[in-house]
């Protein structure tokens, strides 16, 4: 496709789509693995890289390799949800709030900056501690989601305010368009680029509190995530003991999906940029 | 008497500033005009004038503080104050033909839209023939704008294609926010004649807003001049542009410059610093730059006189002609 | 006749833009040869996007990527030297900006810095040039100088934002006659302003001019303001100039078919009778017809038209043309 070629052209995008195909085919070989996640002791403890254990194995009996197929699928499974659940919280507050001014959006408002100024950590630690027991991928993906939204539902009302004094706005009505689809047509082609990146963004900050939370012991620390690995291997002195193949798994494969996700929305967004796209019109 | 549109002692006030200090400015100042059938109306005057403001109001865009607005063009009958488009037979074209359409989509989509929200064409294919009608109403073909973004013509294409838009719903009345001030002076006599061809060949009217005088008088039948929220003189165009009676309209007047090196500007000007503190003075608003201001002026708002066909608010004509009428306009 | 201040040659400056992996060359000035003297208002006139700004940008030496100097060369003239300005460095292109040329620019009413006084722009300003003043001194240079132009005092102790945009445009050219340069390059001065105002921007220029006895170059698509102020003008279609005479020549006896379309096309008062525009759209400067840029638009099209650009020949004094039609070409 044209637009896959011309993305093909940013170092930066060719970079984070190699990652990121890595990551999900490791998310994907997590369906063929031969060891089930949640047991103990299912390979010998501590070995270190072999052929059979590609990566050797942890101090709970567990294949570091296949278990990290199973963590990045749990993290990526936890972001997404946060993230896209935020994203749809973020463009209808930020749209209708954009649009109808007057008191709803003063309301929305209220709540959105309310939200912004929470300490967030604090309200997460003792949400978690609450729900620890019944604390599943979804449930966690859910509640980061929450918090996820208000930064960028201002974002997006600043964007629809400006274009509401556009032109094509008077233009649209005097169409007879209603009000529905005119936002949605008209605006969201400038919006979208902006849910995009913060999409992205917000995958890699649901992932980064996700393991924050973990380091913490605040999830169930049997269900693999990279947050849990690491925990795990904090836990084990795996630094002190020289194991690097385990702490080093979930760190080297954490930063370079931060340092991909990061690459990928700041490439994406700049194709996707109202301006350069106009540039580009031209062009063809 | 039938008219299309009549605007009757229209005003708008704008509330400025913070909590200590309100300023009010009479944007638009007890305005009153009509529209005929078949007839360009020009509401001439320079930036901050009130013309724009007044357009908004007549479109809905923007809520008048005091005053009505009725259309007798569309199917309802009358109607007073209404947000008005199709069923009141009138629609817009604006300043900027570049942001008149979303740039990042094409611009056929508008034109099916339109088609689609008022219901003019039964299928997709008598859609197409409705806008290549209108089109080359315009002076364009249908296969030169087919499938193409903004960015893709030039402003004059545009501005014609924001035309033919409009006239898709068959309106009686196009009211043309300054249309032809962002398209170069060569360029501008092509949008113009399309006017004055399309109120010839359909009877549409247009109440054209412009700050160019020069197009104004070749193109409208009546013209009237709007001075910081007021219609200072109003008449037939001949008679208001080629024999001004109002100062400032002289001042408009002799301040065009014409292409021709024979009439260069002979006299000298001075201007106004701020435009603020025009529109809070008392009495009439152009006394402190006018060459023939009296006391009275400065202090008491003069009133609409009659001198044959023409309206002018100005203290000079008061006492000479006993003839004061109110601002509502005749015929 | 007078000195030449300003010569170029066969001068070339195009765009060269690359996006997303495709290259696009805009002609924005296509073999340009002009020679502007001293004591005069030259004007340059034509329609947006025929390379206008693009040429004032080669003659004040503002040449930066996108835009490169393909060919030709740019000399400043004067005191019986000619300096070829791709010859300066750039501390000498610094110091001649302001001092011997000086550039307007397009909607400059938003150049001056919005959070200083204007007192404080001008300090600026002088001080960059000008060693040894306080700042007493500044103010005191800079309170004259608006005097002398015409304007009041009191503006120099307001922030930009206080002034019409009228006054703005004013102050921005007060500022670049501050340090009498030879020569004032304009560009769109009068574009987004009233009438009124208009008159009164272009009532100071012409004051500037005759006061500091220098030249000053306006670029305007308005034929009426080049009318009003200009000696004599060149008109550029395309990228290239295609007439040049004095203004009384351009607007009596014009003989280039684009410039007469130009004259006629504008509406005069007390006579309404049915004037056309020129047909068609200017054609665009990444894909230039062969031949003479005008002739898809020309109603006297020639063969050779199609085939060869003609060359700029002067047939009588002050008086030159681009056109096959006029003379051999």
């Amino acid at each position: 496709m044209k637009v896959l070629r011309d993305l093909f052209r940013d170092y930066r995008f060719c970079f984070s789509f190699g990652v990121l195909v890595i990551i999900l085919i490791l998310a994907f070989l997590s369906n063929f693995s031969p060891y089930d996640p949640t047991l103990w002791n299912v390979v010998p403890k501590d070995t270190k890289p072999s052929v059979q254990y590609p990566l050797g194995t942890d101090s709970n009996g567990q294949d570091i390799f296949w278990q990290a197929t199973y963590a990045v699928r749990n993290s990526l499974i936890i972001s997404l949800i946060a993230a896209s659940v935020s994203r749809v919280i973020a463009v209808l507050v930020g749209m209708v709030a954009g649009y109808t001014r007057g008191n709803t959006d003063r309301i929305l408002m209220f709540v959105s900056d309310g939200l912004l100024v929470i300490p967030l950590f604090l309200i997460l630690v003792m949400l978690a501690m609450m729900v620890r027991q019944h604390m599943s991928l979804v449930v966690l993906g859910l509640m980061l989601s929450a918090f996820g939204w208000a930064w960028d539902a201002r974002v997006i009302r600043s964007v629809i305010l400006s274009l509401r004094e556009r032109e094509f706005t008077q233009t649209a009505i005097l169409s007879g368009t209603g009000t529905l689809k005119l936002v949605l047509n008209e605006y969201m082609p400038f919006a979208m680029p902006l849910v995009f990146s913060t999409l992205i963004n917000n995958i890699s900050w649901a992932i980064g509190l996700e393991m924050t939370l973990a380091l913490l012991g605040l999830v169930d620390v049997n269900i693999p995530t990279l947050g849990t690995m690491l925990n795990w291997a904090i836990i084990y002195q795996s630094m002190f003991l020289g194991r690097w193949n385990w702490v080093l798994t979930p760190v080297v494969i954490s930063v370079l999906m931060f340092i991909a996700l990061y690459w990928l929305s700041v490439s994406i967004s700049e194709y996707l940029d109202p301006r350069t796209r106009i540039q580009r019109v031209g062009a063809q | 008497m039938d008219t299309l549109l009549e605007v009757d002692r229209l005003t708008k006030v704008f509330s400025l500033g913070g909590i200590l200090s309100r300023v009010r400015i009479r944007a638009v100042d007890n305005v009153s005009f009509y529209v005929k059938p078949a007839e360009i109306f020009a509401l001439a005057g320079e930036s901050g004038c009130g013309k724009t403001t007044t357009a908004r109001m007549i479109l809905g865009f923007e809520e008048p503080t005091s005053g009505a607005i009725v259309h007798r063009g569309g199917q309802g009958g009358e109607s007073e104050n209404k947000k008005v488009w199709f069923t009141e037979g009138v629609q817009a074209i604006f300043q900027d033909p570049f942001g008149t359409f979303n740039p990042l989509r094409i611009v056929d989509r508008y034109f099916f839209e339109t088609i689609g929200n008022f219901g003019l064409a039964a299928n997709g294919k008598e859609a197409v023939k409705l806008i290549e009608e209108k089109l080359n109403a315009v002076g364009l073909s249908y296969d030169e704008f087919s499938g193409k973004y903004p960015s893709e013509f030039s402003g004059g294409q545009l501005q014609r294609i924001s035309i033919a838009r409009a006239l898709l719903t068959d309106p009686t009345l196009l009211i043309a926010d300054e249309p032809v001030s962002m398209v170069d002076a060569s360029l501008r006599m092509s949008i113009v004649n399309l006017f004055k061809k399309l109120k010839e060949e359909s009877g549409l009217s247009v109440l054209y807003i412009t700050h160019d005088l020069a197009t104004a008088y070749y193109v409208s039948d009546r013209i009237a001049i709007m001075f910081r929220g007021n219609i200072v003189e109003m008449g037939p165009v001949e008679r208001v542009l080629m024999d001004p009676q109002h100062p400032y309209t002289r001042l408009l007047r002799e301040s065009i410059p014409e292409a021709d090196p024979k009439k260069r500007w002979g006299s000298r000007i001075t201007l106004s610093n701020t435009e603020h503190e025009e529109y809070l003075r008392a009495g009439c608003k152009f006394a402190g730059r006018c060459p023939d201001a009296t006391e009275t002026c400065k202090s008491q708002v003069p009133q609409d006189v009659h001198i044959d066909d023409v309206l002018v608010k100005c203290h000079k004509y008061h006492s000479v002609m006993k003839d004061t009428s109110s601002s509502h306009c005749l015929a | 006749m007078n000195e030449t201040v300003l010569r170029t040659e066969g001068l070339k400056a195009f765009y060269v833009l690359d996006v997303f992996g495709t290259q696009k060359v805009v002609k924005a000035v296509n073999e340009v040869n002009i020679e502007i003297r001293e004591n005069e208002v030259y004007g340059i006139a034509g329609e947006s996007g025929c390379g206008k700004t693009t040429l004032l940008k080669a003659l004040v030496a503002a040449i930066e990527p996108p835009l490169r100097l393909i060919g030709g060369k740019v000399y400043y003239c004067g005191y019986g030297k000619e300096i070829d300005v791709s010859s300066l460095s750039a501390e000498e292109k610094r110091r001649l900006r302001w001092e011997y040329i000086s550039y307007v620019p397009q909607g400059s009413m938003s150049v001056l810095n919005p959070v200083m006084k204007v007192k404080e722009t001008y300090r600026d300003f002088i001080e960059s040039h000008v060693s040894g003043k306080t700042r007493e001194e500044a103010y005191e240079i800079a309170g004259r100088q608006i005097v002398e132009l015409g304007l009041p005092r009191k503006i120099l102790d307001t922030y930009p934002h206080q002034l019409s945009g009228g006054m703005r445009q004013r102050v921005t050219i007060a500022l670049a006659a501050l340090l009498r340069p030879r020569i004032i390059v304009c560009d769109e001065p009068t574009t987004a302003l009233d009438v009124v105002v208009q008159r009164g921007v272009v009532q100071m220029l012409r004051d500037v001019q005759k006061y500091l006895e220098n030249t000053i170059v306006l670029v305007t698509h308005d034929m009426g303001v080049q009318a009003n102020i200009a000696d004599r003008v060149g008109i550029m279609y395309a990228g290239k100039m295609v007439e040049e005479a004095t203004t009384e020549r351009i607007f009596g006896r014009p003989l280039h078919p684009y410039t007469q379309y130009l004259i006629n096309s504008l509406p005069r008062f007390g006579d309404k009778t049915t004037r056309e525009s020129v047909p068609g759209s200017p054609p665009s400067l990444i894909d230039l017809p062969s031949g003479c840029p005008f002739h898809p638009r020309c109603p006297y099209v020639l063969d050779v038209c199609t085939k060869q650009m003609p060359g700029f020949v002067g047939l009588e004094p002050n008086h030159r043309v681009a056109c096959w039609l006029v003379g051999e070409g």
